[in-house]
């Protein structure tokens, strides 16, 4: 009889998921794009040239040019670099503060749970997107900034899936088992109950990736995020808005590029979801 | 019923409290000073001059100070002067008492949210329940395929799509604003049509996202509640198909829905900055938008605490429809 490992059982169920396959696919691409941008982008993504200002798509610019004659496709290879970090760096903030308040909330209880639960009630009541630019308002827009912005007002999601898993794991006999033993709190936090509660908060850390892409990429739309001359694919969506009655590839194709990579995170995280444990599926998301 | 609805409205004090504190303290522990915006503008400011307006705005108190002054003023709906050229107060900036309802800033973003939630329940709930049963029908399959395109649409995208193709390729329809130069000039009917010409693009954008998301948890809640034995007991009786998920399984599958649109108040409120801004609608989220290019204080913590009192006030509302759907609250028991 084949010896079934956890992680062949998970591996076994994700690889005949053909949707989150596909999602994986859709992320390894995108980390190769953003590795060998030097690499495989036609041009310079900051190369200006003057005799072909908006040029439609052709053989020598295959998605067009923009308004100051730079090569759009070499431009959108390059945004992939930042997409990719805003998304990893973003999410890890918010997952680390995440897990520190659902873990200290779900292990310790009392007044300290009431008070943190309190706070993430308040945090989800004052609509994101205006929390993030009011903040945004008193910071220079950099990518540094953004990053940190989206992870401070995205961790509550994590922290309420912590506590939860936090609650019906600590009266768990091996728990009981480490206490006697005399483990210490943060040994028995970290060591014995985290690492059985990771599955969910990977999860929604991929899934959380998606919605990070989404923001920088609106606030670079507004002008409020990744600055230029840096190429990201909102900025670019910006210059389609402007000049959307004469360049329509300037809208489009950085568009589809968010598209693709947030749904690739979506169907990543749901095929993890499925293939860790099928029951999960159907339930609640967002 | 009264008493779980006063419980709730407790509940809500110290939230509405922890929500001005936090607005504050962004604004107050962000790096530079907020009369740093109206200094930068004027090279002549000298040093007494700034002290004086720091002293004006409370700015030399401490902040807990700060905060107990702004507290007792907001009470009141005084959200103070705004920093931009005009000086005119936040609050009429956000409620023009001097315009008609339908052009102040507040009233415009709050209508244009209440119809598209509006238009998402009444497309979402049947898609939902449809795709729940015929399920892996091809219906099904297109639906949620479109479904899970939709959650991934960046909304400002869209939204610049439809313009292309509505409004630049196809010219249907206006791409900015919510009426025409030459509305005031129009017959009744004219000012309808020019209204619903305007509206139809941010309303298809503002609803779309959300419509996803809805019509998922439609059918996830409706294919829950069908399994359940008493929709096999109305279905053994003899009652029709259509009593069946009508009467029985529908009402029950609401339930989580009316929770999930309690919850989507924040995301239709913030979303509103990015798609008043594509659209160029006069409108709360714009001003925001504008008060946070202008470093504009004032204005900024008003519509932070406008936002959250909103998003309360909306869960408070799904709270009185769940407790009009399920008897069981009703009842108190």
């Amino acid at each position: 009889m084949k010896k079934e490992s956890l992680g062949s059982l998970f591996w076994e169920r994700f690889r005949r998921n053909s949707l989150a396959v596909s999602g994986g696919v859709i992320v390894i691409c995108l980390f190769v794009l953003a590795v060998l941008a030097p690499e495989i982008s036609p041009y310079k993504p900051n190369d200006i040239d003057r005799n072909s200002i908006l040029m439609p798509p052709d053989i020598r610019h295959p998605l067009g040019t923009d308004d100051l004659g730079r090569d759009v496709l070499s431009r959108m290879i390059y945004g992939a670099r930042i997409s990719l970090a805003v998304g990893f760096v973003a999410v890890g903030i918010a997952a680390l503060i995440g897990i520190v308040f659902g873990a200290v909330a779900g292990y310790y209880g009392g007044w300290i749970e009431r008070i943190i639960m309190r706070f993430i009630d308040i945090m989800l009541t004052i609509p994101t997107f205006f929390l993030i630019l009011a903040v945004i308002a008193f910071v220079e827009p950099s990518i540094w900034n953004i990053m940190i912005v989206i992870g401070l007002t995205g961790w509550m999601g994590v922290a309420r899936l912590v506590r939860a898993e936090f609650l019906s794991v600590k009266e768990r006999d091996y728990v009981m088992a480490a206490r006697a033993l005399g483990a210490s709190d943060f040994r028995i936090i970290f060591r014995h109950i985290m690492i059985n509660s990771m599955a969910p908060v990977l999860v929604s850390a991929v899934l959380g990736i998606a919605g990070a892409v989404l923001v920088e990429s609106a606030l670079s739309f507004l002008g409020i995020g990744v600055q230029p001359p840096t190429p990201s694919w909102g900025n670019i969506l910006t210059l389609g808005k402007d000049n959307i009655e004469i360049a329509w590839w300037l809208s489009v194709f950085p568009g589809l590029a968010i598209l693709i990579t947030v749904l690739g995170y979506n169907l990543l995280g749901e095929g993890i979801r499925d293939s860790i444990d099928p029951r999960l599926r159907e339930s609640e998301r967002r | 019923m009264l008493t779980y609805l006063a419980k709730r409205l407790l509940e809500m004090i110290p939230t509405l409290f922890g929500i001005t504190l936090i607005s504050f303290l962004i604004i107050h522990l962000a790096p530079g000073k907020p009369t740093d915006a109206l200094s930068e503008m004027n090279p002549k400011m000298t040093p007494e001059a700034r002290e004086r307006l720091e002293k004006y705005y409370g700015l030399d108190k401490p902040v807990m100070v700060q905060y107990g002054l702004w507290l007792k003023r907001i009470v009141r709906l005084d959200f103070g002067e705004s920093f931009s050229m005009d000086r005119r107060p936040v609050m009429q900036k956000i409620w023009d008492t001097k315009q008609p309802i339908t052009e102040r800033r507040l009233f415009i973003t709050f209508m244009l949210n209440l119809m598209a939630m509006i238009i998402i329940l009444l497309i979402a709930i049947p898609i939902g329940i449809s795709s729940a049963t015929h399920q892996h029908t091809l219906f099904d399959k297109i639906t949620t395929t479109t479904v899970f395109v939709g959650f991934a649409m960046p909304s400002f995208w869209l939204a610049l799509l439809l313009m292309l193709l509505f409004g630049v390729y196809l010219d249907w329809l206006p791409i900015s604003g919510l009426k025409s130069m030459n509305y005031d000039v129009l017959p009744f009917w004219g000012k309808v049509i020019d209204r619903v010409r305007h509206l139809v693009l941010p309303l298809f954008v503002v609803a779309f996202g959300s419509l996803a998301a809805d019509s998922r948890y439609m059918r996830s809640s409706m294919l829950e509640v069908i399994r359940q034995d008493y929709v096999t007991v109305a279905r053994a009786k003899g009652l029709s198909e259509k009593a069946v998920i009508y009467r029985h399984a529908f009402r029950n599958a609401l339930l989580p829905l009316i929770t999930l649109i309690g919850l989507s108040v924040p995301g239709l409120i913030g979303g509103s900055v990015i798609f008043e801004n594509i659209f160029g609608i006069a409108g709360m989220g714009q001003l925001f938008f504008n008060g946070v290019m202008a470093r504009d204080y004032p204005l900024i913590m008003a519509i932070l605490t406008i936002g959250a009192f909103l998003t309360l006030l909306g869960n408070l509302l799904a709270d009185v429809g769940y407790m009009l759907a399920d008897p069981r609250i009703r009842t108190g028991q």
